[in-house]
């Protein structure tokens, strides 16, 4: 899904028009170019560092330094799996697991389709819920067993890109995978 | 007729829950009775129990609906028109006493706890400005610009001995007094939503359930220290605590608190939100300054401390989200009513993230120097499944593990610190015996390697090192002298890192140490885990006499390292078996064939 180098500049220009340009809007700037292109490909960084008259070096400690910053693109569905204390007691160190052998992919890893991408974090704070996970940083699904998450990651997997939205219980995942 | 109010609670948890789709039908059933102008749907922010969620509460008269699901709502609406009764069954049932209990205030975890910093949390609608004004909200703002001096509002914050809520303790009054005293013409407050500790969720829930009392808070500090800018730093991970804020923010302006020359006085504050990237060190004061300036987050050393010397090198004031919370109800009820609760060197109210194998998952907040036993059993609802309770583990990652002897510590800032754990920002992860001590030890030191920032060499090479050792035992592979170099380590760590997380990273290593040697002695002299956690020391095999032939484990495994024919008994082949514990969960309570040894 590389885009062509002009088709990021004209992008990360246009998310440069509501800012001011200064050194301490590093990591908003970042943030909105991310939102934009879904990673951070060099060439955003270099106009970044141009952007706030930065040394490159600076914009890529910081892109290096913070977890959220992604140098390759993620996957269509970015699983992040939450691997906090409470979830830990309750398991999560398998829901990971499952996923990985699930998907095929190790931790910090995208499918080669860019269908999967999943993601370790410490805590997405819905520790009542664990073991948890969040889809695309949005829907939390809480209270998985290694089971549920290979059913419907199978599920997934069959029925691509079908959404099935009458799934009654709260908790299931299989509609949302 | 009085009007009704029904609340359901939309937090982040609450809508992992559910609990839109729970609103959803509530307004669609409303709509088909026409009771939408005799009842008024609203969307609190947590409530904080959130092991009953989705939940919805009914006002006046506070009777409250558990785990309520989609087809339950008819039954609820219905229960609106005259003459029909309550659904029964969706009312909480006490797992303890097994007794049904209708109404919010009775039940044991609400019932126990003293809410004020989650004074609103659960009842006003997050979104709504006009719900946080009805409730008494921006009056003490009001009053300190139009009738107080900053002094003024420093001595009363310094009488209610509030302490920084955040994990440090250090008491809140006596910093703005620095701040204030610091010369300059230009200076900053800064809110600290950085909330990073795996198993903390009160900061996250407070943000999203009354953000309008933290940024009421905010600007009482700055108003205080003389500072005309705020910030409110929020970690990524929390994108509603984000909205609401934002959305909260812009009303505020709206109204005129925030701005230009405020209700009229001299005092001028802006406020800008600022969104972390996902680095758990920048809860740390310093570390989050040069975040803010976009930098890596990392600390440096202090003196000169913030208040001193800051952001943009001006004296800046950083305030935990719960302190800043507290404030506007301090200066609203006065220092005395704050101070009546707690303990001698801790005032007022600590709020806690319950969670781990307790039943009553959640958050409580209790006055400071009730028991451990109290927020766990009496709270908590003791531990989940009928197991046995064996530590609990207080101040997120860096926070030691308690035994059940310290059961009666009280929970205040001195009595956990001297026990060798910390009240950090509040995490309260409770764990059962099938929790490995050695194991956990490891899991944290596991999370800090991946979350320091890696500058100063103790901490960066210290952790390393225990985790590598901690690795070795949990493999079998560990010797009697492990422990004496771990505790070595863990020593030379804590009095040799720079910053407040690197000092406090050996915790849990030094804690189990000292609480749960024979765990550790276990797993070296007689390569066993005692919890059954350790993969390498344990091994899974079937019982031939029980097993039933069921399938269930040869179709749940992984791996397929089961094999059998049905009816007859399985059996599990070692070389391929990954020790995950899927055919034991399967097994245990219907035939419990499967043995872990």
């Amino acid at each position: 899904m590389a885009e062509t180098e002009t088709a990021i500049q004209s992008k990360v220009n246009a998310v440069f028009s509501s800012f001011k340009g200064t050194e301490n809007e590093l990591l908003p700037l970042l943030q909105r170019v991310q939102e934009e292109l879904g990673y951070l490909p060099q060439e955003a960084m270099l106009e970044v560092a141009r952007f706030i008259h930065v040394p490159e070096s600076r914009v890529y400690s910081a892109v290096s330094f913070y977890s959220q910053f992604r140098l390759k693109p993620a996957g269509r569905r970015h699983i992040t799996v939450c691997r906090g204390t409470a979830c830990h007691v309750r398991g999560a160190e398998k829901i990971q697991e499952t996923l990985e052998r699930e998907l095929g992919i190790k931790e910090g890893e995208t499918t080669a389709d860019l269908e999967f991408s999943l993601e370790a974090v410490a805590c997405v704070g819905c520790c009542a819920l664990a073991p948890c996970i969040v889809i695309n940083g949005e829907k939390v699904l809480g209270r998985l067993t290694p089971q549920k998450v290979q059913r419907a990651v199978q599920k997934v997997k069959k029925e691509e890109g079908r959404q099935d939205a009458q799934k009654d219980h709260p908790c299931e995942p299989g509609d949302v995978l | 007729m009085p009007k009704k109010t029904i609340l359901v609670s939309q937090g982040t948890c609450c809508k992992a829950a559910g609990s839109e789709r729970v609103y959803a039908a509530l307004q669609e059933e409303l709509a088909r009775y026409g009771l939408e102008t005799e009842v008024e749907l609203k969307q609190p922010g947590c409530h904080g129990f959130s092991q009953i969620d989705p939940v919805v509460v009914i006002e006046p008269e506070g009777l409250l609906f558990a785990s309520v699901r989609e087809e339950d709502v008819p039954a609820i609406v219905q229960s609106l028109l005259p003459g029909r009764r309550p659904p029964v069954h969706l009312f909480y049932v006490d797992p303890q006493s097994g007794q049904v209990i209708p109404y919010r205030d009775e039940i044991p975890f609400f019932k126990g706890q003293q809410r004020l910093i989650l004074r609103h949390c659960g009842s006003i609608d997050p979104e709504r400005i006009d719900d946080y004004l009805q409730a008494g909200g921006y009056q003490a703002l009001t009053r300190a610009v139009q009738e107080l001096a900053p002094l003024e509002v420093i001595e009363e914050i310094e009488r209610s001995g509030l302490r920084g809520l955040g994990g440090g303790g250090f008491a809140t009054g006596n910093k703005w007094r620095l701040c204030y005293q610091s010369p300059a013409t230009m200076k900053y407050v800064v809110c600290n939503g950085d909330e990073g500790d795996p198993g903390s969720f009160q900061d996250r829930s407070l943000l999203e359930g009354d953000p309008h009392a933290v940024l009421e808070g905010l600007l009482l500090a700055g108003y205080a220290v003389g500072a005309c800018q705020g910030y409110i730093y929020v970690r990524a991970e929390y994108p509603l605590a984000i909205k609401r804020l934002r959305t909260a923010l812009e009303q505020a302006r709206q109204h005129g608190f925030v701005g230009l020359r405020i209700l009229g006085s001299n005092f001028s504050f802006g406020v800008e939100i600022f969104q972390g990237a996902g680095a758990f060190v920048c809860g740390e004061e310093t570390a989050l300054l040069q975040s803010l300036s976009g930098r890596r987050g990392m600390p440096y050393m202090r003196p000169p401390y913030p208040v001193v010397a800051g952001l943009n090198g001006q004296p800046t004031l950083i305030n935990n989200v719960k302190t800043l919370a507290a404030v506007p109800w301090i200066i609203k009820h006065g220092a005395g009513k704050f101070a009546a609760w707690g303990t001698q060197g801790s005032k007022g109210t600590a709020v806690f993230s319950l969670s781990g194998k307790v039943k009553n998952c959640g958050l409580v907040e209790v006055p400071m120097g009730v028991s451990l036993r109290e927020v766990i059993f009496d709270l908590g609802g003791g531990i989940a499944a009928g197991k046995a309770f064996k530590a609990v583990q207080t101040g997120g990652p860096s926070g030691g593990c308690l035994p059940a002897e310290l059961l009666e510590t009280t929970v205040d800032f001195d009595t956990l610190r001297t026990a060798g754990s910390i009240m950090g920002s509040g995490g309260m992860v409770v764990m059962d015996e099938s929790t490995c001590m050695v194991d956990t030890a490891r899991f944290f030191l596991s999370f800090c390697l991946k979350e320091l920032c890696g500058q100063c060499v103790p901490c960066r090479l210290g952790t390393r090192q225990m985790f590598e050792i901690l690795n070795r035992i949990t493999a079998g592979k560990g010797r009697y002298a492990d422990l004496e170099l771990l505790f070595e380590l863990g020593e030379m760590v804590s009095r040799g890192s720079l910053c407040g997380l690197g000092r406090t990273v050996p915790n849990p290593v030094l804690t189990t140490l000292r609480y749960f040697r024979d765990e550790y002695e276990a797993h070296i002299l007689e390569k066993k885990c005692p919890a059954r956690v350790c993969r390498e020391l344990v091994t899974y095999s079937i019982d031939g006499q029980k097993c039933t032939g069921c399938s269930r484990c040869l179709v749940v495994c992984p791996v397929g390292a089961i094999s059998g024919t049905k009816k007859k008994a399985h059996v599990i082949d070692r070389a391929k078996c990954l020790s995950c514990g899927s055919c034991l969960a399967t097994c245990s309570g219907r035939h419990d064939a499967v043995i872990c040894t």
